[in-house]
C-alpha cells in the first residue's frame, strides 16, 4: 500500500542525506521525497510517500524515529489527510493546439505561466493521479519537459503533526 | 550538523572562563569525561590534538600499529569496563582504517566515540591531501555522527557524542574535526549534560504491558527465556538471575549474551542458535511463552523465521523499539531498560503467592533434561590429535573460568562460545554481528588495559591472528601480558566446513598454506611462544603460559584439521533441524 509519511527532523546538514541514506540502506521504497524548512527555521519537514506491507512500514517509522535528528514522525494516511503536489509542465503549443492546450489547462485549473510563439508553460497543483491525468490528457508528442515537486501533505482537522 | 540544537546545562559557577584551542578542548573534554585511555594514531590532521596530550599525562595514549586495531582496543575496553571507548585517527586513511573497527562496535551495539582529524574546512570537497567523507562514509555503521565546523561547537559536540553513545541502545559516534578547529580558540566549558529535543530514549516500561508480560509468563506451562547482549549493555544480570531462579525457568543466552546468566548453574541450557545447544534450541521450539529479553532475534539465533518458536506467545523487552516485532512477531512488546523492566517485574513477582505452576514446570523440566542427556557438546578425545574443545575445556579449567575471553572468528570462535562457561558479565569479547577476523588480539589489549589483574585470553586462529599480528608490538610497549591460544587447524576452518557441508568438499582457497612459525614469531615480536603438538602437551603448555604472569605468550595449538562445530542448524532450517554428532 502507498504511504505518506511526514517527518519533522532538525534543519542541520546531513539530515536530509540521513533519511535518504536509511530508505536506501534498508531497501525501503521512496516514490517522492520534499523538503523544506518550516514556520521554526531550526526544524524542517519532509514528505515521503513510499510502499509497503504494513511490517515493512512499522519498521519504516521506527527506524525514523531511531535517527537522532529527527523530532516526529507520522503516517499521514493512517488519517484524513489532504495531498498536493505541484507540476511545471512546458509544452509545444503551435497552430490549433495553443487553443487546445489552454482549454485543457482551464478544466485542470491549471495556469499558463510563460507563453513562446511556439510553447506554453503551466502549472498545475493537486493530487498526484490530479497531474497524471493531465500529463495523459496532452498528445505525447506535445510534451517538452515536465518538473514535478512531489507530494506534499497535511492532515485534515484543527491538530498539527 | 554540530547540534547547535544540542541546549546543554551550564554548570554552576565553578568554571572559570578560558580561552583554549580546539586541541586543548579535545583534550580537556576529555579528562572532564573521565576518560582513561585514548587508543589511537598519529597522523597531520590530529597534530595539534597529539601536541596536547604530549602535555599532559591524565588521559593515557595508547599507539596501536593500525587504526584498525585502536577502534577495536576501545571497543573491547568498552565492553569490559561498560564506559565508553575511545579512539583517536588522522583524516583520510586513518579514518577508512577505523571504519572495520566502527562496524564491528555498531553491529553490536558498543558505546565508542572516535575522534577523526579531517582537512582543514576550507579545503573540505577539495580533494585535499588525506581527505575523505568521514561523515559519508561512516554515517551508517554509526549511531550518529558530527563534523564540527566550529570550536565554538566543539564542547558541546563532544559531550553530545559521549551521551549519544552511552545511551539508549549504545553505538558508535564519530566526531569529525577539521584540523584549522583544532588550532582556533574559544572559551572553554563542558557542559555537565546535554538534552535533544529529538532524542529521548525510553527507560522504564509501560506498567501495564509489564503486568501483562508478568501474567503470561506465570501462567505459562512451558517458559523459557532468551536472552541478549542488551542484559550486558544494562547490567541487567543480577535482576535477571533473580527472576530467572524465583520462577525455576530454563533460560538460553545468545552468543552476545554470554555471561548474562551463570553458564554454570542448572537453569542455563547454553547459548541458542546455530551453533547452540540442542536443549537450547529444543527447548525453545516447544515452549509455550519465549521471555525474549534484550535480543533481537537475529538470523543465527531464529533459523528459518517462519518455523521460530511455534508453540510460543512472545514478550520481548527492548530498549530500541526497532528491534521489536522486527523479525518475529511478538505478543507482549516493552520498550525499556533491562535492568529497569526486570527490577520492575521483580517488585510484581516479589508480591505473588505462587508464581509458577509447579506441576506443568516439572513436567518441562524431565522433557529438557531428557534432551541435554543427548549430550550434543560431546566430542571423541584421541592420543595422537588435540581436539580444538579439548584445549578450550583445558583453559576454562585451568584459568578457573574467569578469564576474560576474546575471540576472532570462524570455528574457534564458536568453540570458545561453546566450551569456556561464562558465570559473570562482560568476561567476553567477541565480534558477533560483524563477525570482524582481526577482532580478538586488539581487543585483548584494550580488556587488558581495563583489567590489568585479571587473565586475558585471546582465542584466535591462524587465519584470523594474521588479520592484526601487528598488534604484537603494541602489546610488547605496553606490557601486556595476554596469553594468546591459537587453535591452529591450517584451515579457514568456518568455511572448510561449509564447504565441506554445502559445497561438494570443494575446499578452494580455505587452506591456510605457508603459515609462519608462530613460535618464532612471537619470539620476534619480544613475547613467549609456546607449542603444542600433542594432546599430552596442552596442559603444560597452558600452564607455563599462565606461570609466565607478566608475558605475553603466544600458544600454538596443533589441532585437527577438520574438526566440525557441532551442534550446526544449516541456514534456512529451522532450530529444531540440528546436524548433530
Ligand atoms: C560465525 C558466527 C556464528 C554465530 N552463531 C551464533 C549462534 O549460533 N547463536 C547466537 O546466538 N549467535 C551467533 N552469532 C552471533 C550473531 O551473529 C549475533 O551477533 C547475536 O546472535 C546477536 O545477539 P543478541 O540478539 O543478543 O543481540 P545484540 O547484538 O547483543 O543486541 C542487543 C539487543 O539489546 C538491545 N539493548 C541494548 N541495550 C539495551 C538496554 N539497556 N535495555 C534493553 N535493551 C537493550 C538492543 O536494542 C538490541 O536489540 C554468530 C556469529 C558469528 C560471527
Ligand atoms: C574480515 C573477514 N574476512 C572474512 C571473513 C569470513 N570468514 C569467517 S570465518 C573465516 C575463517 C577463519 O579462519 P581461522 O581464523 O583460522 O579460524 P577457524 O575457523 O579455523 O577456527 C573466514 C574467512 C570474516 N569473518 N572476516
Ligand atoms: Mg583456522
Amino acid at each position: 500500500m502507498r504511504h505518506i509519511i511526514s517527518i519533522l527532523l532538525e534543519n542541520e546538514a546531513g539530515a536530509l542525506s540521513r533519511v535518504a541514506g536509511l530508505f536506501s540502506a534498508r531497501g525501503y521504497n521512496i516514490e517522492a521525497m520534499t523538503v523544506a524548512p518550516t514556520h521554526d527555521a531550526s526544524i524542517s519537514r519532509m514528505t515521503v510517500a513510499t510502499r509497503g506491507s504494513e511490517e515493512v512500514m512499522e519498521q519504516v517509522l521506527k527506524q525514523l524515529n531511531k535517527l537522532v535528528e529527527v523530532i516526529r514522525v507520522q503516517d499521514l494516511s493512517d488519517g484524513p489527510h489532504i495531498e498536493r503536489e505541484l507540476m511545471l509542465i512546458k509544452v509545444h503549443a503551435v497552430g490549433p493546439d495553443r487553443e487546445e492546450v489552454k482549454r485543457l489547462a482551464d478544466i485542470f485549473r491549471g495556469r499558463i505561466i510563460d507563453v513562446t510563439d511556439r510553447s506554453y508553460t503551466m502549472e498545475l497543483t493537486g493530487t498526484g493521479e490530479k497531474l497524471d491525468a493531465f500529463i495523459h490528457a496532452l498528445d505525447p508528442g506535445m510534451v517538452i519537459e515536465v518538473v514535478r515537486s512531489g507530494a506534499s501533505a497535511i492532515s485534515r482537522g484543527a491538530k498539527g503533526i | 550538523m554540530a547540534s547547535p540544537t544540542a541546549t546543554e546545562q551550564r554548570p554552576t559557577a565553578q568554571h572559570q572562563e578560558e580561552e583554549l584551542t580546539g586541541a586543548e578542548i579535545v583534550v580537556r573534554a576529555l579528562r572532564d569525561e573521565g576518560v582513561e585511555y585514548l587508543y589511537g594514531y598519529p597522523g597531520g590532521a590530529v597534530l595539534y590534538i597529539y601536541d596536547e596530550l604530549f602535555k599532559q599525562d591524565i588521559v593515557k595514549h595508547i599507539l596501536v600499529r593500525h587504526e584498525q586495531a585502536a577502534v577495536h582496543a576501545a571497543d573491547a575496553y568498552a565492553r569490559v569496563t561498560g564506559k565508553v571507548g575511545v579512539a583517536l585517527v588522522t583524516s583520510g586513511p586513518g579514518a577508512t582504517n577505523a571504519v572495520t573497527g566502527i562496524a564491528t562496535a555498531y553491529m553490536d551495539s558498543i558505546p565508542l566515540v572516535v575522534i577523526s582529524g579531517q582537512v582543514p574546512v576550507a579545503l573540505i570537497g577539495n580533494d585535499a591531501f588525506q581527505e575523505v567523507d568521514t561523515v559519508g562514509i561512516t554515517r551508517p555503521c554509526t549511531k550518529h555522527n558530527f563534523l564540527v565546523k566550529d570550536v565554538r561547537d566543539l564542547a558541546t559536540t563532544l559531550k553530545t557524542a559521549f551521551h549519544l553513545a552511552a545511551t539508549g541502545r549504545p553505538g558508535p559516534v564519530l566526531v569529525d574535526i577539521p584540523k584549522d578547529i583544532t588550532g582556533h580558540k574559544t572559551i572553554y566549558h563542558y557542559p555537565e549534560k546535554v538534552s535533544l529535543r529529538s532524542y529521548k530514549p525510553t527507560v522504564k516500561g509501560h506498567p501495564g504491558q509489564v503486568r501483562k508480560a508478568m501474567q503470561m509468563i506465570t501462567g505459562a506451562q512451558r517458559p523459557m527465556f532468551y536472552t541478549g547482549g542488551g542484559v550486558i549493555l544494562a547490567n541487567g544480570a543480577e535482576e535477571l538471575v533473580k527472576m530467572v531462579r524465583t520462577l525455576g525457568a530454563p533460560i538460553t543466552n545468545t552468543f552476545m549474551g554470554l555471561g548474562g546468566y551463570p553458564a554454570s548453574d542448572r537453569q542455563f541450557l547454553g547459548m541458542l542458535g546455530m551453533h547452540g545447544t540442542y536443549e537450547a534450541n529444543m527447548a525453545v521450539q516447544n515452549c509455550d511463552v519465549l521471555v525474549a529479553i534484550g535480543a533481537r532475534f537475529d538470523d543465527r539465533v531464529t533459523g528459518n523465521i517462519a518455523k521460530f518458536a511455534p508453540h510460543a506467545k512472545i514478550v520481548h523487552v527492548d530498549i530500541d523499539p526497532s528491534s521489536i516485532s522486527k523479525n518475529v512477531r511478538v505478543d507482549v512488546p516493552i520498550v525499556g531498560d533491562v535492568r529497569q523492566v526486570l527490577a520492575e517485574m521483580n517488585q510484581i513477582l516479589g508480591e505473588m503467592d505462587h508464581p509458577t505452576d509447579a506441576r506443568a514446570l516439572a513436567a518441562w523440566w524431565a522433557q529438557i533434561e531428557d534432551w541435554r542427556k543427548r549430550d550434543c557438546l560431546h566430542y571423541t578425545q584421541n592420543d595422537e590429535v588435540i581436539k580444538p574443545q579439548f584445549v578450550i575445556q583445558k583453559l576454562y579449567e585451568l584459568t578457573g573460568g574467569d578469564a576474560i575471553v576474546t575471540t576472532d572468528v570462524g570455528q574457534h570462535q564458536m568453540w570458545a562460545a561453546q566450551f569456556y562457561g561464562f558465570d559473570r558479565p562482560r568476561r567476553w569479547a567477541s565480534s558477533g554481528g560483524l563477525g570482524t577476523m582481526g577482532y580478538g588480539l586488539p581487543a585483548a589489549m584494550g580488556a587488558q588495559l581495563a583489567e590489568p589483574d585479571s587473565t586475558v585470553l585471546c582465542i584466535t586462529g591462524e587465519g584470523s591472528i594474521q588479520m592484526n599480528i601487528q598488534e604484537l608490538s603494541t602489546c610488547l610497549q605496553y606490557r601486556l601480558p595476554i596469553k594468546v591460544a591459537c587453535l591452529n587447524n591450517h584451515y579457514l576452518g568456518m568455511v572448510r566446513q561449509w564447504q565441506e557441508f554445502f559445497y561438494g568438499s570443494r575446499y578452494a582457497m580455505s587452506y591456510v598454506d605457508a603459515l609462519p612459525d608462530f613460535v618464532k614469531l612471537a619470539e620476534a615480536f619480544g613475547h613467549v611462544g609456546l607449542r603444542a603438538d600433542k594432546p599430552a602437551d596442552v596442559e603444560p603448555v597452558i600452564r607455563e603460559a599462565l606461570r609466565l604472569k607478566d608475558r605475553l605468550v603466544f600458544m600454538d595449538f596443533q589441532v585437527d584439521p577438520v574438526e566440525n562445530v557441532y551442534p550446526m542448524v544449516p541456514a534456512g532450517a529451522a532450530l529444531s533441524e540440528m546436524i548433530l554428532v
